[in-house]
């Protein structure tokens, strides 16, 4: 079972504030290798804020999270740089490069960390293109995209190190159904092919559905809840059965 | 939000000079550091000075072209009745090289650039690109910063020196048409007069205000917030908070250069 094996990432104590409103409120847990740790949550409940600790975008205000042995929060920007290439990230926008075409895009990570030649990055970049169902749009800009192909690219240039471990942060958001169905996939795919350690961060249950190993739901600056689907859906938490049936907290 | 008293307004206030002036010397330290560690990526680097160098020299020529006839023209029409038209190539070009070429082009040019880099950077900002490279394992000061301050310190004294020349034939082009000023006198009234102190001084200054530019703009765009409104925001206040580091700064350079030549 996965959790008995030395967890990637363990969170402890994480506590985080903007102002007066404290977004996590100690959070505790732990991310083991090759699952899938989906974390749910409605808008605003710090979802994204918790991801971002994980590669240390942000430092808490307190807690640790440990990767590879060594506490994120310690560790400086420059520090953190050699670990962050272990640790791949989709952006809720994709953020692409605007000035660069989709093959610069995607080969950015190698041209900036590998000592690659022009040949070797342009397969990769093929390669990892493939991956994510988009072959033969290397020259093309990201404004000349649609909103899943940027996602997309932006999946293969977080995959083209390789790294041990991936972050999503609302991959699916303002994607049509089909469209969200296909990166959720590509998601899967990619996991699947490199035995990736995947962290998402979303609200589409259809995603998490297709995806999770497990289900962390976070309300109020805690998970309220950590576990298989099955335990979710056996789970006797009112709000978290809202949650999964869509429906308001007082219907 | 709770109101802020009167004293706490003032208080604010007055600490904000304070504030911005130790953000900056921050990302100072914190760019220039990241010129001891590689990768140092030339291409960059070229590209920025393009960017700033290349493409301001259109407007670079326009402002001190002008600046030099007017310059010419109001020296002689002012006091035309001690033949001071005779001086007019000592006036430009001691005005045009110490002051007027340095501050005019880090206004003119400095409004075009550090505009366009508070809107860019801004909005790779606001679009999660700063934090895509970070994430990258990418340093945006190193990739994104020090390009940008270097070749604006670096463009805006060659645009100064090009300006100064082209405002100097401006004053050459009323001196030989308006007031009938023989071209050889002219030149040779502008060589006479002009001193290699008065060349450093401008080029000093120069370098000066294209840090103070360059430094600012990315201090902006690195701190946008709130979407386009924002981008827009910070776009404003850099080309007016670039102009007044030049116009400040001008005052005490003019002493220090002073002082030193």
């Amino acid at each position: 079972m996965a959790a008995a094996a030395e967890p990637v990432f363990r969170v402890r104590g994480l506590t985080k504030s903007y102002g007066d409103k404290r977004v996590l409120d100690g959070l505790d847990f732990e991310v083991f290798p090759d699952e899938c740790l989906v974390i749910l949550g409605r808008s605003g409940t710090g979802k994204s804020v918790t991801l971002r600790q994980l590669n240390g975008l942000e430092r808490p205000d307190s807690g640790s999270v440990v990767f590879a042995g060594v506490d994120l929060c310690t560790l400086s920007e420059r520090q953190l740089f050699p670990l962050r290439k272990r640790i791949g990230m989709l952006f809720q926008s994709g953020a692409l490069f605007d000035s660069m075409n989709v093959h610069d895009n995607v080969a950015f990570p190698l041209r900036a960390h590998t000592k690659l030649g022009r040949d070797e990055v342009a397969a990769k970049v093929q390669e990892v293109l493939e991956v994510v169902e988009l072959p033969g749009i290397e020259e093309k800009m990201p404004s000349a995209l649609s909103g899943g192909m940027r996602k997309r690219v932006a999946l293969a240039r977080s995959l083209v190190l390789q790294p041990e471990v991936l972050l999503f942060d609302e991959p699916t958001t303002g994607l049509d159904p089909m469209t969200a169905d296909s990166i959720a996939h590509s998601i899967a795919a990619a996991r699947d092919r490199a035995h990736t350690t995947t962290v998402v961060v979303t609200h589409d249950l259809h995603l998490a559905q297709t995806v999770a190993s497990r289900l962390a739901f976070l309300d109020e600056g805690r998970f309220r809840f950590v576990g298989t689907w099955d335990e979710a859906r056996q789970s006797d938490d009112a709000l978290l059965g809202h949650f999964l049936a869509g429906q308001r907290e007082d219907a | 939000m709770s109101e802020l008293t009167l004293a706490e307004r003032g208080e604010k206030t007055l600490a904000q000079p304070a504030i911005v002036a130790g953000d900056l010397a921050y990302l100072t330290a914190r760019t220039f550091a990241t010129l001891a560690r590689p990768p140092w990526n030339w291409q960059l680097w070229i590209e920025q000075m393009e960017q700033v160098g290349f493409r301001s020299l259109g407007v670079t020529y326009v402002t001190t072209l002008f600046t030099g006839m007017v310059l010419a023209l109001q020296t002689a029409y002012s006091l035309p009745q001690i033949g001071v038209k005779y001086y007019i190539g000592t006036v430009v070009a001691k005005s045009l090289v110490r002051e007027l070429g340095p501050v005019l082009v880090a206004l003119v040019v400095g409004g075009r650039i550090g505009a366009g880099m508070t809107a860019e950077l801004g909005t790779m900002k606001v679009s999660e690109q700063i934090d895509a490279l970070r994430s990258l394992a990418v340093d945006p000061l190193q990739r994104l910063v020090l390009p940008r301050v270097l070749a604006t310190m670096l463009m805006l004294p060659a645009l100064t020196l090009l300006g100064d020349a082209v405002g100097i034939i401006g004053g050459l082009f009323i001196g030989v048409t308006v007031l009938d000023l023989p071209a050889g006198f002219y030149m040779n009234d502008v060589l006479t007069s002009l001193t290699l102190q008065d060349v450093w001084s401008g080029l000093g200054k120069a370098l000066v205000f294209g840090y103070f530019i360059a430094i600012v703009a990315c201090r902006n765009g690195l701190r946008v917030t709130g979407g386009a409104d924002g981008v827009g925001r910070a776009t404003t206040v850099t080309v007016v908070t670039g102009a007044m580091f030049v116009l400040v700064s001008d005052f005490f350079l003019t002493q220090l250069f002073h002082l030193i030549f």
